[in-house]
Formats: structure tokens, C-alpha cells, sequence
């Protein structure tokens, strides 16, 4: 998928074409009859052995189908159902020092065995703009092996009928409480992954993610405006079971101002919400600008974590390998070598795992097959690691990778992508109505908006979707045309404050682009609320025309 | 995979159509070979060649469609994806506003294809990292970047008789050059149909040269400024506004282009009467597919002219309950120009910000299109007709409506592809007064 397809989903801008991940649709009832492993080992050795014959130093393959289902809905109507299948072969060597990647749709021995010389002769080609040889740090080869995301309910089971039917009592839901206009959608991925490689690893893959993403929109015809908010649930690595809301996982916002969502999710409830809640935007009192306590709530913080620590934290990117696209990052070799650079206050602890269950970024082997885990980020406040693969493990001292790579299809080559990236909760015990005593002048915001940061990852500017006065203690009115602008070190050495585990709960993107070709991967980031102190607010409100 | 030819596609298609019980079929069968070369530390860091063709069926029955593709081509599998998509349609529930297959009608073919492109290969994409790279070697830089070729076709045929067939070729470049201290970067950016339009060597010296001189930027303080924006600095921003051309967001009060009272802003004058941009499939310089993605041919469309809303995006359903006439959806966005060179626009500007590009541009507002980003890689202060000294980054918070409002000066339009926005471009430098920046960023 291209990252303007991802710029149109992810400001929910619906439509047929817009159907996010490129795929052959397919029939309901083939979702459910994956490829025999047998099947896959044998495809997978006839381009490891067509690639070491050709001169291949280092081969993997990844076999892959990809399975999605869409359900786009616009107020009463089901715009589309879709279910697309994508099946390939990503071949990667390298030879005389270099990469090569090659892939096709053509799944026969044949079709496998041309890509995989293909492969090889790219790398040959490439090898003599190379000043280096590749350097991978040692994986251990883990023979068959298998491992697929827990989940309760398989979405390729739920009839499509109950799916259109839920979509369309929360879009329902939405305009009997204020909103004009409501678009809502239900993502579901299954990615059935094998991987292969020369270092004797055969690696079956089952994984399943969902997102239900709405968007409602009241508009005041009289005087032109219009204001939206989307939902306030979570794109998560588990099956339908999400949907199926239980009260145990619902969580009051401070002073009560929306009900937040754990480990399932109530769409038909907080679409009624989000109707009121647009309506209300249209008459909100508009921010009036200046330095602000801010007290963002995990469904907010998530993004700005993925932003200013997630994405300067890779290692690629941090290297250069990412400057014309992405960016480097002000998170430089010299400042982790100090081992004192302050990228927060001492209450900052940021730990990378891809092993949370739930999250978007769950798995037991990443793309180049090591196991995954979990390790350190920042501690008290302090720079002490980054995201590495195979390749970069040996720049940062590291025996083995991190289990960061990640290709969006069979068709990309894999590369460093973020893992989950979380604020640890806070250690003292404190609830978001707690927070809210200790603020005089202060923000709430609630929701992940407008976002935008350098290729540095230094300024950053966040919107949102709710957002309330602080007073003296206590929440007020609503606001609107809310953004904070700030500096990545100076915003996290402002924090001053981060919820307990009670409120642990994880955000995470569906989208996130990154690479030459554009790749979208995805990533859940937790948090509590957490307090910054003293940051600047400006008023976006522009008239034009 | 093989571009597969018209006679070829024609036979499939008719085959499909020939094959389906359904009230209407579509199908689409679409094929591409991308080839590409990532360079960064002024290496090779990744190569690759992606080769994916498929075909799509879709039908209905009434009101109920459903898709399917496959990616083979014998007689059985046609019979089985024509199958899976009329199973799919039955169960579909009823879409209140589903349209009916556009009727047959001409295209007029665009000259989208050039064998020179299409015959790409590793070697020359080496080859064209190897400038760059080499070039940085000699002079202490550091080279990073990215060239992808694409050759690919589409076909397009329908049960009302619609048949449409074209090759398309492209390549896009882009490199960014980093001083080994880093502290200063240049970027360029090369699209072309044609690889003979293509030179390596000049894009990497114009980075080069950017890079060079944006060592040692000094801190301007935020505010409002005269600003020359090459192409590469308003290409997203144009996309993000004529995103908001859907004549039904704007009739349903939910774009910068509805009016209070519920009426649109098609006809109002709401940019400078220096602005004219057009949409046509046939531009030499830019040509798309003569048909849009339901099939509808596409037109040359003046969308703002002499700085008035001249069209409105109408979808075929929004069309008809307008009762207007639909057309194909535009591909291209060209925006008219002077034969005035940048280095003219420089010349005349007093006090003023060189943008070279805008990066990570996020819609704040869509009520008045405010757009927040940054600009990135090259950014110079102009005093007296003269590029001064390089500044710093900064962050704004900006319309484009209000920019297009705000133009001093045009210079000459230059072939671009938005970093993020789905249509090739044809966008000349912008001289504009009062272009709103909010912060500084350190960001080199």
C-alpha cells in the first residue's frame, strides 16, 4: 500500500478505491484454507538452493498471503464488502557482500527459482557501490517451527452480515446523538507468514489484527462550519472478540468526560458519544494561545510517543539510512555512547517489545526470523538503547538483534521497523482524577488528531480529539482548535507526571509509513495518562474565503 | 510477468464478460513490473524488482455487487473468479447508491508508454545510484536515495461495451545529499515518463549544491514572510486542497469549499486571478489514463480559473442526484505559470525565505484547509535580490487557499509528483507574501 493510501485512510477519508492493502479479492469461504506447510517448505527450499547456486552467501524467503476483509459504511448505507487476498514470494540474498531482493506472484518452482536468481544477480549489480559487506549479526537456526496471535474469535468466522450490521447501529447511534454525517469502517488483516532462510529456520506464521475506525461529522449549515471526532478504540493484535464490549474493560476519562476502552471495545457506545461530542465541538470555546499543563490520555500520548521516541529511535534512521525519505534523528550514536542524555525527566521509562499480547505488534519471529522480546529504550530518563536488525546489531555493540524487521507484504524487502514503543505507568499511585487536582492551568486532551514532525524528530506539532479546560484542579468547559507545538527533549523532560498501571492501555497505528518503497507497518504503544507541564498551545482557528 | 498486450487483454476480457450471469460485469486487469535501487550512506542498501498482475471481476445483480480476482488466466480459472464474485454479490447486502456500469464511449488514447523506460534494468539503475554516490565520495558527502522505474498496463471493459487498454512507463528519483558532519542537506527530486529525460548527474548536483550551501544555517525569528516556494515546497499543499474538490463534501457543508447556507463555492472567486489550474490526461509532460477509476472518460478540466472554483469532483452517484453531467475524475494536476525563472523570482524579492521542499504535511483544519509541516533541506534567506545565507527550518501553519491568495509572482512550471498525493504534477516556483511560520525547528 502506498503512503497517500495511508494519509487517506488514516484521516478517514472513506472510499471504495481507497481500500488500503493491494490484494486479489477472493470468496469468504477461501479465507479459511491456508497453504499446507509441507507445501511452503518445499517452495521455500527450491529458492534457497536456486539462490546459494547462483553465489548466494545468505538466503531467506518469505512465503506469504495475505488476507484482509473491508467494511465501509457511510451513515446508513454498507459501501462495500471486500475481502482480497495478496500471495507471493520475497526472495532476499546476499551476494558478494551486497543485497539483492526479488519477488513474484508466480508460485511454482519455477516462477520461485527465476526470482531467487534474480535476486542474486541485483545483488551482483549492486555490489560495487558497496563499501562495506553486510554484516549479520548470528541467528540460530530453530528448524520447524510455529506461532500465531491468541485470539477468541476468528473474524473470518463472523458472518459479514453481523459486521455491516454493527457498523451501521454505530453510524445510527452517531446521528440519533448530533452527528450529520457518519463513516465508519471495520479493517481485518490475517497475515500467514512462513519464513525461510539458509540459517536453517522454517517459521509458519498466523497472525490477526482489526481495526474500527469511525469518523462522525455535525455540521451547522446556517454558519458553514463543521466539526468532527473520530473513535476512541484501539486498532489491536487479537480477533473479533475486541468488538464483544464488556464492562470490566471500560474506563472513565477524568471528570467523566468520555468512557475509554481496554482490552474490548463498545463502538455503538462511543459513536453516540462521538455525536454528541461533534455537535458540542461546533459551539466549544476556541483555546486562547499560551504555555499550558497538559494531561494526555493514552488514546493522545500513543502517537506522540511513536513520533518523538518510537521513530527516532530506530536504529536506520539514526545511521542515515533513512535520510531521503523519513529523516535521520536527533537521537545520535555520541549522545547513547554519553550514556547521560537526557531525553526526559527521570519519570520517563520507554521499553520496545513485540510480545505485549494484544498489540499490533505481536509476534513470536520477526522478518528475518528471530525471536522476538522485550528491552529498554530510555530508563529514568536516560538514552540507553535503539531498534536493531541483523544488519545493525554489531554498530550498537549488540550480539543479536532485536527481532525489529518487517516487510508489509511479499513483495517489499523487510527492513527495521518500529517495534511497540510504551511509557511505562508511573510507580507512585495516582488516577487520572488525581492528576486533575494538581493542575491549575491546564489542558486535557483526548484522542489522537493532526500530526506533523521534523526530519529530526525534534519539533512536533499534535492535535487531538477532545479537549478540556483544566481549572484550578478541576475540568471545565470543552475547548476547541486546540495544537501544542513543542521540542522532543524539552516535552519529555516536562513530564511531570504519568498515571499508575490502573490506566495502562494501549493506542497504536495501522498505517505507519516508512521506507523507499513507502511500507506501512503497525505498532501499538502503551501508556497512563501523563502531565507536561508548561507547554505551548496555539489556536488554529483561520478564516478563509 | 509480461506486459500483456491489447489483443491479448481484449480476449480475456470478452472471455470473463462472455462467462457472467450476472445484470452487469466489469473487469480490470492490471499488470505492472516495478524495479528500484535505495541507496544511503553512499552505498547500496537495497535493490529490488516486484513483478504482480491480476484481474478483477466485479458484478451485480440489482443492487448487490461483489468482487473477485485471480491472477491466472486459463479458461478455468476465468469461469472461477467470475463465479466468486456473482457468490459474493448474493450475499452482498443492497447498496441505496450503487450506480450502474458507465455507458461505452471513446477514449482517446494518451501517450503514457516509452520503450526506453520499459528496458530499465539493474544495470542502469547502478548506474544511476553510482552518480551520486561516486560524486559524494569525492567531495566528503554523504548521498542517500531512491530511483523506482515502473512499466505496467491496464485494461478496462464492461457489459455495456466499454474496452480500454494503455501501457503506462515511469520513474521517479530522489536523492538527498547530507554534509559528513551534518550540517547541511539538499535534496532533489526527478519524475519523467521518458528515461531519456532523466540525468543523473544533473539532479545530484543541484543536492549537491543545496547541500553545500546550507551548512551553518542561522535562527530567523518565526513569523510571516515573503516566501519563494519551489514546486517541490507547494505540491502536497496543492493536494491536500484538491483533495477538498469532491462536490459532495462541499454540498453536504463538510469541505472549505461548502458556503453557511448550504450552498458550494463552485464559481466564487477565492484565490488571486494570477491562478489557473487545469486537469488533461493528454498533457505531454504529464499524461494519464484517459478513463478514471469507474471507467468514466477523462476530459481536460480547468478547476480553478483566473482564481475562480471552475469545477467541482462530482462521483457518478453525486452526479446524477445533481443532475450533472459526470466526468472522469482528474489524474493530473497542472497549474499554469510564467516563463519567469526562480532565480528571476530571487532577483526581485528584497527580504524573503528560499523554500526549497515542505515535508510532513498533516491537514489541521479542514474548515479552512490549515496545513501544518515543515520545510526540509535547503531553506536560504533573500536579501536585495540575493540568496544571503542559509536559515533554519521552520514549522508552518498555513492555508493553501490563503498562499493562492497571497502569490506575488509565478515563475515557470516544472514536472513534479507529489511526496504524498496521488497525481502527477505540473507546478511552477511560487513568490508569496505573508507565508505564515509558527516555530524554528533544529532539525538539519
Amino acid at each position: 500500500m502506498e503512503r497517500r493510501t495511508f494519509l487517506n485512510i488514516s484521516t478517514l477519508v472513506f472510499g471504495s478505491m481507497l481500500i488500503p492493502v493491494a490484494g486479489r479479492a477472493i470468496a469468504a469461504e477461501e479465507l479459511l484454507s491456508p497453504m499446507a506447510v509441507a507445501a511452503k517448505k518445499a517452495l521455500a527450499d527450491t529458492a534457497l538452493n536456486a539462490a546459494t547456486k547462483a553465489g548466494a552467501s545468505y538466503c531467506d524467503v518469505r512465503i506469504g498471503r495475505y488476507l484482509n476483509q473491508f467494511v465501509t459504511t457511510r451513515d446508513l448505507n454498507v459501501e462495500n464488502v471486500v475481502n482480497t487476498e495478496s500471495a507471493g514470494v520475497g526472495v532476499r540474498v546476499i551476494c558478494n557482500g551486497a543485497y539483492g531482493f526479488a519477488a513474484t506472484s508466480d508460485m511454482t518452482p519455477d516462477g520461485i527459482a527465476n526470482a531467487a536468481r534474480q535476486a542474486v544477480a541485483i545483488a551482483k549489480a549492486n555490489a560495487r557501490l558497496q563499501t562495506e559487506p553486510v554484516q549479520l549479526a548470528p541467528v540460530k537456526g530453530v528448524g520447524e517451527v510455529s506461532w500465531a496471535t491468541p485470539y477468541k474469535k476468528d473474524w473470518r468466522t463472523v458472518p459479514i452480515k453481523d459486521k455491516a450490521e454493527l457498523l451501521i447501529a454505530a453510524n445510527k447511534a452517531g446521528m440519533d446523538n448530533g452527528a450529520n454525517f457518519m463513516q465508519s469502517m471495520l479493517f481485518q488483516v490475517n497475515q500467514q507468514k512462513y519464513f525461510a532462510s539458509t540459517d536453517g529456520s522454517y517459521i509458519d506464521q498466523d497472525l490477526h489484527r482489526l481495526w474500527a475506525p469511525f469518523n462522525a461529522t455535525a455540521v451547522d449549515k446556517a454558519s458553514g462550519k463543521f466539526r468532527s471526532r473520530n473513535g476512541l478504540g484501539s486498532p489491536v493484535g487479537m480477533g473479533y472478540e475486541y468488538l464483544d464490549a464488556r464492562p470490566e474493560h471500560k474506563i472513565k476519562a477524568a471528570g467523566g468526560v468520555a468512557t475509554l476502552y481496554t482490552q474490548s471495545y463498545d463502538m455503538i457506545e462511543d459513536a453516540r458519544a462521538a455525536g454528541r461530542d461533534a455537535k458540542r465541538k461546533l459551539t466549544a470555546k476556541s483555546v486562547t494561545p499560551g504555555k499550558y499543563d497538559l494531561m494526555l490520555s493514552p488514546e493522545h500520548l500513543f502517537l506522540t510517543i511513536h513520533e518523538s521516541v518510537g521513530h527516532p529511535t530506530e536504529l536506520d534512521r539514526v545511521l542515515g539510512y533513512e535520510a531521503n525519505y523519513a529523516g535521520t534523528s536527533f537521537a545520535t550514536l555520541d549522545k547513547w555512547q554519553s550514556k547521560n542524555f537526557k531525553y526526559g525527566s527521570p519519570l520517563v521509562n520507554i521499553v520496545a517489545d513485540k510480545t505485549t499480547p494484544g498489540s499490533l505488534g505481536a509476534v513470536g519471529y520477526d522478518d528475518e526470523g528471530v525471536r522476538c522480546k522485550e528491552w529498554n529504550i530510555i530508563k529514568d530518563g536516560i538514552l540507553v538503547n535503539y531498534q536493531a536488525t541483523r544488519d545493525q546489531a554489531h554498530i550498537i555493540g549488540e550480539k543479536e538483534s532485536h527481532g525489529c524487521s518487517y516487510a508489509d507484504s511479499w513483495s517489499n524487502v523487510q527492513f527495521q521497523r518500529m517495534p511497540n514503543v510504551s511509557l511505562k505507568a508511573g510507580t507512585k499511585k495516582m488516577s487520572p482524577d488525581e492528576m486533575v487536582k494538581g493542575i491549575k492551568k491546564g489542558i486535557y486532551i483526548v484522542g489522537d488528531g493532526s500530526f506533523s514532525i521534523d526530519q529530526q524528530r525534534y519539533n512536533f506539532q499534535f492535535g487531538g480529539q477532545l479537549f478540556y479546560e483544566i481549572k484550578d484542579g478541576k475540568i471545565g468547559q470543552m475547548l476547541e482548535d486546540v495544537a501544542y507545538q513543542a521540542n522532543t527533549q524539552e516535552f519529555w523532560s516536562a513530564c511531570a507526571g504519568i498515571c499508575d498501571e490502573k490506566d495502562w492501555r494501549m493506542g497504536g497505528s495501522f498505517f505507519d509509513g516508512k521506507g523507499q518503497p513507502p511500507q506501512i507497518s503497525i505498532v501499538s504503544h502503551g501508556s497512563s495518562t501523563a502531565r507536561f507541564n508548561g507547554i505551548n498551545v496555539i489556536n488554529t482557528a483561520r478564516k478563509i474565503g | 510477468m509480461t506486459i500483456l498486450t491489447q489483443d491479448q487483454t481484449k480476449r480475456i476480457c470478452d472471455r470473463v464478460l462472455s462467462l457472467s450471469k450476472a445484470d452487469e460485469c466489469i473487469v480490470t486487469i492490471g499488470g505492472k513490473r516495478n524495479g528500484n535501487i535505495r541507496f544511503a550512506r553512499n552505498a547500496v542498501s537495497t535493490a529490488g524488482l516486484i513483478d504482480d498482475t491480476a484481474i478483477t471481476v466485479r458484478v451485480a445483480f440489482g443492487k448487490r455487487q461483489g468482487t473477485a480476482t485471480i491472477n491466472e488466466f486459463d479458461d478455468k480459472s476465468l469461469e472461477k473468479v467470475v463465479r466468486r464474485a456473482e457468490d459474493l454479490a448474493r450475499l452482498a447486502p443492497e447498496n441505496p447508491e450503487f450506480m450502474p456500469a458507465v455507458a461505452r464511449s471513446p477514449f482517446k488514447t494518451s501517450n503514457t508508454f516509452v520503450q526506453k523506460t520499459a528496458d530499465i534494468d539493474p544495470e542502469i539503475r547502478a548506474q544511476a545510484a553510482a552518480y551520486s554516490i561516486e560524486a559524494c565520495r569525492k567531495k566528503g558527502l554523504v548521498a542517500a536515495g531512491f530511483l523506482t522505474d515502473s512499466t505496467s498496463f491496464e485494461t478496462i471493459a464492461n457489459s455495456n461495451g466499454v474496452f480500454g487498454h494503455q501501457a503506462l512507463t515511469s520513474l521517479d528519483f530522489t536523492c538527498t545529499i547530507r554534509t559528513e558532519d551534518g550540517r547541511g542537506s539538499g535534496w532533489v527530486k526527478r519524475s519523467a515518463r521518458d528515461l531519456a529525460r532523466f540525468d543523473p548527474r544533473e539532479a545530484a548536483d543541484v543536492a549537491i549544491e543545496k547541500a553545500l550551501r546550507s551548512v551553518d544555517a542561522k535562527a530567523l525569528e518565526p513569523g510571516r514572510y515573503t516566501v519563494i516556494l519551489e514546486p517541490a515546497a507547494t505540491s502536497d499543499l496543492l493536494n491536500y486542497m484538491m483533495n477538498g474538490f469532491d462536490a459532495r463534501r462541499a454540498d453536504e457543508g463538510r469541505s472549505f469549499l461548502s458556503k453557511a447556507g448550504g450552498k458550494n463555492r463552485l464559481g466564487d472567486k477565492l484565490f488571486d486571478q494570477q491562478v489557473n489550474i487545469w486537469a488533461d490526461p493528454w498533457n505531454p509532460d504529464v499524461p494519464v489514463l484517459p478513463w478514471d477509476d469507474t471507467m468514466l472518460p477523462r476530459e481536460r478540466q480547468d478547476l480553478i480559473k483566473d482564481g475562480r472554483i471552475a469545477a467541482l469532483d462530482y462521483s457518478l452517484f453525486w452526479a446524477k442526484q445533481k443532475g450533472v453531467r459526470p466526468v472522469g475524475s482528474p489524474g493530473n494536476i497542472i497549474m499554469g505559470g510564467t516563463n519567469k525563472s526562480t532565480a528571476e523570482l530571487i532577483a526581485n524579492t528584497k527580504k524573503g525565505v528560499l523554500v526549497t521542499r515542505t515535508w510532513y504535511i498533516r491537514m489541521v483544519d479542514p474548515q479552512s484547509v490549515l496545513l501544518t509541516g515543515l520545510t526540509r533541506d535547503g531553506t536560504f534567506y533573500i536579501e536585495n535580490g540575493k540568496i544571503k545565507h542559509p536559515i533554519k527550518n521552520f514549522r508552518f501553519n498555513e492555508s493553501p487557499v490563503t498562499m493562492l491568495n497571497n502569490i506575488e509572482e509565478i515563475g515557470t512550471p516544472v514536472v513534479l509528483g507529489g511526496d504524498e498525493g496521488p497525481n502527477p504534477m505540473v507546478i511552477p516556483a511560487m513568490k508569496v507574501r505573508d507565508f505564515n511560520f509558527t516555530s524554528l525547528s533544529d532539525a538539519v
